[in-house]
């Protein structure tokens, strides 16, 4: 059995944000890059996949800033192979992103034949779309989103993908494999890695670096950012100063006011 | 259809979503800015007396096939796609749900044209359509225009009251045909939430965590808080998929919607996905490390600060004034 997971960096929001000059996205040069959220927990779902049935898993990345981290990190959770793209031009929309990610599945050797590929549901930079089922529709797949539970029959080559409908409803699916699938939750946390593994795996471990496609005018028009900026969020609130119990003592009366104790 | 502003109705066992006639209702203030008829694009298996429920649109196309009885985005986005290639609308607005999720991006691929995730509202300035939009998980708006028509426009739940989309009047329905095959992703069936003990939706008081709780230890000091104000412990995802709290407490998108009276956010970003499911309630305080956090756009009141460390103040004052008012 052959995993692959689709691995993206995006802006840590926990930083701020600032926009860049031009007033049309974000000063990178402000921004910390983190693992999208569910991409890990795509990860986290191949191994233990593979915990259960064998296999390997195969991680392709998209070059960015600290993404050897989070490859490195991949490699000492068990991933025994790491593909990195390089050679484009950073700020990369989500529809060209998944056009050289199925570009590199397509060419590069030893990606396929995989029965899953396995990426994060959404990215909270994905203006234009999602990757799992643009890389679904690229290669030809099946697709299915919003994941939390993965089994699967391998004879009979078919996942049992159960998918997250609104008012905690959930889908049991059957899916032909391979499939794209968008994980939204793995079965259980991501496991934590010590930093000290994840250093031996840096000496231990190679990444390789391909080129990517180069990506020609694909005849479709792309979102123009007409203007970015920050969600100022001072309006809205009446915000309650002073220490712990300072505002405590405020928000109480505040509450009692409102007759809600 | 050319030339018009189109909605995708989104249908789910047998019933048309709240985001649906909000778009409806964007969609309409849009259509009429324009000077151009609204219509509605619904598909499913017998779903012709809910495309006479679409009374906000003035005409309705329909599709009913038996492979479309279930949301399976590739099979849906194949309909929907054979349905506008020969009437390109100006604009498609699709809601933004766990139902519909991928079938935009899929369309947008098979028309050849942009698809505009994420949307808050659509305006029409000097004749262009601009969509604003909100990323980063609520931390900035981006205006944005999306040439090619039609433009797929994504929207959040609440871009407009679902009640202005609901519209009491018979719309022409015209059914079309289209030819589908057989998908490779089936539905086995649907798994209802365990409802385990605490409904969410009957609640006055809800004290809910996110990831800036911390840990599963600090979940006590938000039940000593609901304890205090007579209320319940809800979650947000990171919560409830690390295990913390159970997956009937989640509230958002994939989870509950609740309107209690109060909703004290702790350790809440405040991501769309989150704001979803509890932008109704009445009064909203959120605590916040980050005074940038986007919850306290929604929040009536807010404290920036640790969590954990207020929340032992702040249960103390409610028990202290309880205790004060019951001896007055
Ligand atoms: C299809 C889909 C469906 C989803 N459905 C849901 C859903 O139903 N419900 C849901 O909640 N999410 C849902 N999400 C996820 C959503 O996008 C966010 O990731 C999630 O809401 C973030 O939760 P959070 O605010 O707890 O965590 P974060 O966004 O990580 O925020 C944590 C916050 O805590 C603050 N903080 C940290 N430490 C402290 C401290 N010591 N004291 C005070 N504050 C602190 C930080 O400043 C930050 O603002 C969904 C996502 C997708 C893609
Ligand atoms: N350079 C590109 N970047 C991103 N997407 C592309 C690119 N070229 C084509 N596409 C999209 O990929 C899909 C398949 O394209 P093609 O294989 O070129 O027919 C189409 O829906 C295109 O919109």
């Amino acid at each position: 059995m052959h995993i692959l997971v689709l691995l993206k960096m995006v802006p840590d929001v926990v930083e701020d944000l600032e926009v860049a000059a031009d007033g049309k996205a974000l000063d990178l040069e402000y921004l910390r890059m983190i693992l999208n959220e569910s991409d890990d927990h795509a990860l986290e779902q191949a191994l233990l996949l593979k915990e259960r049935h064998g296999g390997t898993v195969t991680v392709l990345a998209l070059d960015a800033p600290e993404v050897d981290d989070a490859i490195f990190t991949a490699l000492a959770k068990g991933t025994d192979r790491a593909v990195k793209i390089v050679g484009f031009d950073a700020g990369l929309s989500t529809r060209q992103a998944a056009r050289v990610f199925a570009q590199a599945i397509a060419h590069e050797p030893g990606l396929l034949p995989a029965d899953l590929i396995l990426t994060g549901v959404q990215a909270i930079d994905d203006l234009d779309g999602l990757i799992a089922p643009m890389v679904a529709h690229d290669l030809g797949l099946p697709f299915l989103g919003i994941i939390t539970q993965l089994t699967l029959d391998l004879p009979g080559k078919t996942a049992s993908a159960v998918k997250e409908y609104p008012g905690g409803v959930r889908g049991e699916f059957a899916v032909a494999m391979p499939a794209v699938l968008g994980i939204q939750a793995a079965e259980r946390p991501p496991r934590y890695i010590p930093v000290a593994k994840v250093r031996a795996a840096m000496k231990s471990q190679k990444i390789d670096c391909r080129p990517g496609a180069t990506l020609a005018d694909g005849g479709w028009p792309a979102v123009q950012v007409v203007e970015m900026k920050r969600n100022e969020p001072s309006g809205h609130a009446e915000m309650l100063e002073g220490d712990a119990e300072l505002a405590s003592e405020k928000l109480c009366a505040i509450l009692a006011g409102h007759g809600l104790f | 259809m050319k030339g018009s502003i189109c909605v995708l109705a989104e249908q789910w066992r047998g019933r048309i979503s709240e985001t649906t006639y909000e778009a409806l209702a964007l969609g309409r203030e849009v259509a009429d800015e324009l000077g151009v008829p609204l219509t509605a694009i619904l598909t499913g298996w017998n779903v012709r007396d809910l495309a006479l429920t679409l009374g906000a649109a003035d005409s309705v196309v329909y599709v009913d096939h038996p492979l479309l009885a279930e949301a399976i985005p590739q099979l849906w986005a194949a309909a929907v796609t054979q349905v506008l290639a020969e009437r390109r609308p100006r604009a498609l607005l699709v809601p933004l749900t766990n139902v519909s999720l991928g079938v935009s991006t899929l369309l947008a691929m098979d028309l050849g044209v942009a698809a505009v995730n994420f949307c808050k509202d659509v305006k029409v300035a000097d004749g262009q359509l601009r969509a604003l939009c909100v990323m980063y998980g609520g931390k900035i708006e981006a205006t944005v225009e999306a040439p090619g028509e039609p433009a797929i426009l994504c929207l959040w739940p609440g871009a407009r009251p679902a009640d202005k989309g609901r519209v009491d009047r018979s719309p022409a329905i015209e059914q079309v045909t289209v030819t589908l095959q057989d998908s490779p992703v089936r539905l086995k069936r649907y798994i209802e939430p365990e409802t385990g003990g605490v409904d969410l939706t009957r609640q006055d008081v809800l004290v809910a965590v996110g990831r800036g709780i911390q840990s599963r230890d600090n979940i006590a000091l938000a039940e000593d808080l609901a304890k205090a104000l007579g209320g319940a412990v809800a979650g947000s995802r990171p919560v409830i998929d690390q295990g913390w709290l159970p997956l009937a407490r989640q509230v958002g998108k994939s989870g509950i919607t609740v309107k209690p009276k109060l909703y004290i956010a702790l350790g809440i970003s405040g991501a769309p996905e989150h704001i979803e499911g509890m932008k109704d309630s009445g009064v909203i305080v959120a605590i916040n490390s980050d005074a940038r956090a986007p919850i306290f756009n929604i929040a009536h009141y807010g404290i920036v600060a640790d969590v954990v460390e207020t929340l032992p103040s702040l249960t103390a004052a409610i028990e202290a004034k309880r205790t004060a008012s019951h001896h007055a």
